[in-house]
């Protein structure tokens, strides 16, 4: 077989799995679907190298659907079943599908830990603020105040930010981005590309349990107010009409401002996606009191996990030989019973 | 007390004996598992049989002094093959008052005692509980009953070195040398290993070749005390024992272990991948393993207990040997992800190295309670193998078989080690590794004949990692369809798949070579065990045995599924005793398959079976002394009938 024999171009429709998709009428998770489909498509990704694992909860679904390698595993539990994927075999594509509840509550910890040791992983966490699987519980992400069937006098539980607890978890790639929004396929693209965890916060509508959560944020008549579209270099400018911003006041904290009377975008804060202090202050921007930011937030190039653990093999059979059954038998002081 | 010795100054008496067992006992900073060691790898060196039994508190380093502190080391030594680390101790080394005072019951009647008399003073005496004035080596129901030394070691340490350079406090950490010196003098063993031994650890590995000088200057010293004090009328010997020749290493449970996963992974050419997450007993199983990168070993030092289970699937999902390890507590963190990999139908190698429990309960202890755990433990009807190695060298052996079973069945296995085995030691006769067998591992390539959920011979399913064109598809936690693997919720698919998840293991069977009893097909008397008790039953039948009684063991390491033939073999003997380091979980699953009527022997003390204990069992079932209950507990090593 010649080796530059040329590997058939594969299309969305070429990862669509033969199994019916079987999420709510109108869920925000078929647009991520049709997205990554697309993105993994465009980007030339093999099927057999592909995997998606995910945990529990609508969105851990998701592997079903795709026509590659996938893992439906247990609740909470999808980042550490990814690491050993990786630890086994580095050479693969691996995706992590995950939810506000699968990924923040009961797999908290096994996502900051993924996060922290760089594994080449691809984390979606699609955050609809509820649980939908077990019929709206509040989640980790539901505003406070937030009445449910197990809060029916309001959530007292502070919601936390998903984006600082990646940051603080010491991620390398962290990013934001709104299932119905265009934007959605260059972050997916961008996270595909990043060597080492990349994760990616997806704002995504339970159209049964919590529909519209995040209508402030697609919207058209208001969600050009409430978002802002980061760019890496350049000044944080938002608005229907691109006449507001985002600067420092004297004590170093982020301000909305007009512009014009005197301010222009060379007075607004410039996005630096290397810059893990300003990524900790964006992920700290919520609506109403300033615009979220969409985009990548944050991204800087550091080891992986598997190729360092790849490498201390590696160095260790240069250093002392690579190990047999008998050196194995050998390895310690031996003595002779003679005969 | 060095002078006032009443024999003649020549006379330097030696005595054969067969065997012996020694006891280190000390603060739990004193060194005394390392004093232990040594002492045993020297008397594996010159041809005894060994078997030992480290024994430490939970806490690194609780209050110095006090009971709760002390670390003991005991190392039964003989010239024929033994079994157990013995029942009665005929030596103790007591460091300070608190070594004396938690170990001295167990030593026998005119037992040697030798007490670091330079610790005896009234702070210490304080320390270990003492009353006021009061001193153990002044009273004569001790020093009537047992032959006590009072050696000022830690004084006669300071003087050996006092020219050293090192620091009081280095010198004082010198002073196990000098008891382990006086103990070779005592039992007529060469130094010389130790002192290589301290040479290379101090000398070429930590580059500290003044603290090398210092133990073996106090290594020797103790020698020679022995030998030119008047103090001791008589030193002993232990013949070498009969042992097949060959080349030998003494090997932990722990050690074993490791070693047979790497030998598994060398024979199955799949790479190791230990996932874990450090917890007592079976840490060492981790650092061991850490240090063997040359191998193609991998380790992972996990978050939890879970996500520990969890990236061993993963790396077994992805076509590779995934292996975790823990004690009780882990395991029942793991549950969930083992019920995973049995629904998903991957392999799985599971270390349970047993402690005492429930919860944190004993870390440091052994015990055999977690055999219904590793069966039951989990939701769902959700059978996996559960395999139980028999002695510190037979974890290698578990090892491989481990493997091979999960990679030819396409199932979890447990394999059940336990604290006891894991920290003893026993010389290990080095296999051929020309002999092993390879481990085959089929991995489907076909798209055409591919079926997720496909069943073989054994009904196994195929193993497809992720990497193998035409073969993408899923797996996952929900029930699947048979054959197609398609998730399913088909009531008649779920019966079928849960009976097909039984039959799998049960298939296991067909490969366990039929047990045979140790002494008769049939009898009085079959003593059934499984684990790390198999040398105390063993060595207590074979006393039985001996004097006449109808008694026979079967020691099982197949758990689930069983010998296919133990249900004949249970019916050709009268009665059945089943002793447990547990309540009687074995028992409960023997009379549960075969309505049998088998009795235990049940402790849960934190400690092995003595030999006699055993004994005082099968006499009262053999002797039809045995009372009207389902089980008898030892106290105070008696086993009563009240």
């Amino acid at each position: 077989m010649p080796t530059d024999v040329e590997m058939p171009i594969l299309t969305a429709k070429d990862f669509a799995s033969d199994q019916d998709v079987r999420w709510c009428p109108g869920c925000g998770d078929y647009a991520i679907l049709n997205q990554v489909r697309k993105v993994v498509a465009k980007m030339g990704r093999r099927r057999e190298k592909t995997v998606f694992v995910s945990g529990i909860g609508c969105s851990s679904r998701f592997p079903y659907y795709m026509n590659t390698y996938g893992f439906h595993t247990i609740h909470g539990r999808a980042p550490a079943i990814a690491t050993g994927v990786k630890m086994a075999n580095p050479d693969l594509d691996v995706w992590l599908v995950t939810g506000d509840g699968d990924g923040l509550s009961i797999g908290g910890n096994h996502l900051i830990h993924m996060l922290r040791r760089n594994v080449d992983v691809n984390m979606l966490l699609f955050n609809n603020r509820i649980y939908g699987l077990t019929k709206g519980q509040y989640s980790p992400t539901s505003e406070e105040g937030k009445k449910t069937k197990s809060s029916p006098s309001g959530s007292i539980d502070m919601p936390l930010s998903p984006l600082s607890v990646a940051l603080a978890a010491e991620a390398s790639f962290v990013a934001r981005a709104i299932d119905v929004d265009r934007a959605l396929a260059d972050v997916i693209e961008r996270a595909a590309k990043h060597k080492g965890s990349s994760f990616v916060e997806i704002y995504q509508d339970c159209n049964i349990f919590n529909h519209k959560a995040f209508d402030y944020a697609t919207d058209k008549a208001s969600k050009l107010d409430n978002v802002i579209y980061l760019e890496h270099g350049k000044p944080l400018v938002f608005g229907k009409d691109r006449n507001k911003g985002i600067w420092l006041d004297n004590s170093r904290k982020p301000k909305v401002v007009t512009l014009g009377q005197g301010i222009t975008e060379e007075n607004l804060l410039i996005h630096d996606e290397n810059d893990e202090k300003h990524a900790f202050m964006l992920s700290r921007m919520s609506y109403p009191d300033f615009p979220e930011p969409m985009g990548v937030l944050y991204r800087i190039k550091d080891d992986c996990y598997e190729d360092l653990l790849a490498e201390q093999v590696h160095d260790a059979i240069v250093a002392k030989g690579a190990g047999t059954l008998d050196t194995l038998l050998e390895s310690n002081d031996t003595y002779t019973i003679e005969a | 007390m060095i002078a006032g010795s009443e024999t003649g100054a020549s006379a330097k008496d030696t005595q054969k004996i067969a065997s012996a067992v020694v006891r280190f006992a000390g603060d739990s900073g004193d060194g005394m598992q390392l004093a232990g060691t040594q002492f045993t790898d020297t008397s594996a060196a010159v041809g005894n049989d060994v078997a030992t039994l480290p024994d430490f508190p939970a806490e690194i380093r609780a209050p110095a002094g006090t009971v709760a502190g002390v670390s003991g080391f005991q190392i039964n030594f003989a010239d024929a093959e033994i079994h157990t680390p013995g029942d009665v101790v005929n030596a103790l080394i007591a460091m300070n008052p608190a070594a004396f005072k938690a170990h001295i019951d167990d030593v026998e009647q005119g037992g040697i005692v030798v007490a670091n008399d330079s610790e005896f003073n009234k702070i210490n005496l304080k320390k270990a509980g003492y009353p006021e004035g009061y001193n153990p080596l002044d009273d004569e129901v001790f020093t009537q009953k047992f032959k006590i030394y009072r050696v000022p070691i830690t004084r006669l340490n300071e003087e050996a070195l006092a020219d050293s350079g090192l620091g009081s406090k280095d010198v004082g950490r010198c002073k196990n040398m000098f008891a382990l010196g006086l103990i070779y003098w005592m039992y007529d063993r060469p130094i010389d290993q130790t002192t290589s031994y301290i040479d290379n650890y101090f000398s070429k590995k930590k580059k500290m070749p003044q603290v090398a000088a210092a133990n073996i200057n106090a290594l020797k010293s103790g020698f020679y005390f022995g030998e030119t004090t008047e103090m001791f009328p008589v030193r002993y010997q232990v013949a070498k024992a009969t042992i097949t020749p060959g080349k030998y290493r003494k090997i932990t449970g722990n050690e074993a272990l490791t070693l047979g996963l790497v030998a598994a992974s060398k024979l199955s050419e799949k790479t190791c991948i230990y996932c874990t997450y450090p917890i007592t007993p079976a840490s060492d199983i981790l650092h061991s393993l850490a240090a063997m990168r040359n191998y193609g070993v991998k380790t992972y030092q996990a978050e939890d207990e879970i996500a520990a289970v969890c990236a061993a699937i993963g790396v077994s999902f992805a076509g590779q040997m995934g292996v975790t390890g823990t004690s009780g507590p882990g395991l029942a963190l793991k549950s969930e992800a083992i019920g995973l990999a049995v629904m998903t139908e991957l392999p799985l190698i599971i270390v349970n190295v047993q402690r005492g429990g429930p919860s944190t309960g004993l870390p440091t202890k052994t015990e055999q309670s977690d055999l219904l755990q590793a069966m039951y433990g989990r939701n769902g009807d959700c059978p996996l193998v559960v395999l139980a190695p028999q002695s510190p060298a037979d974890c290698f052996d578990t090892a491989i078989e481990a493997v091979r079973i999960a990679f030819r069945h396409m199932v979890p296995v447990i394999i059940m080690s336990d604290g006891y085995i894991a920290n003893g030691a026993e010389p290990w006769l080095l296999p051929d590794p020309t002999t092993f067998e390879k481990i085959k591992v089929e991995h489907p390539t076909d798209p055409d004949s591919f079926e997720v959920y496909g069943r073989d011979e054994n009904l196994a399913r195929p193993w497809a990692p992720p990497g193998t064109p035409g073969l993408e598809h899923r797996i996952g936690g929900l029930e699947k369809e048979n054959i197609s693997g398609n998730v399913s919720y088909d009531p008649e698919n779920h019966q079928e798949m849960t009976n097909l998840r039984q039959a799998k293991i049960q298939k296991v069977a067909e490969f366990i070579a039929p047990v045979e009893p140790h002494g008769d097909g049939s009898g009085d008397l079959l003593v059934l065990g499984w684990g790390g008790t198999y040398g105390s039953i063993i060595t207590a039948v074979d006393r039985a045995r001996a004097a006449g009684r109808s008694v026979s063991a079967v020691h099982l390491r197949h758990l689930n599924p069983l010998p296919s033939n133990i249900g004949d073999v249970l019916k050709r003997f009268k009665k059945v005793l089943i002793p447990e380091l547990n309540t009687g979980q074995l028992r409960m699953i023997i009379r549960d398959r075969f309505l049998v009527d088998a009795k235990g022997l049940n402790k849960v003390q934190g400690k092995p079976f003595l030999v006699e204990e055993i004994e005082q069992a099968i006499e009262l079932m053999v002797d039809n002394r045995w009372p009207d209950r389902v089980s008898v507990i030892p106290r105070q090593h008696k086993v009563s009938v009240d």
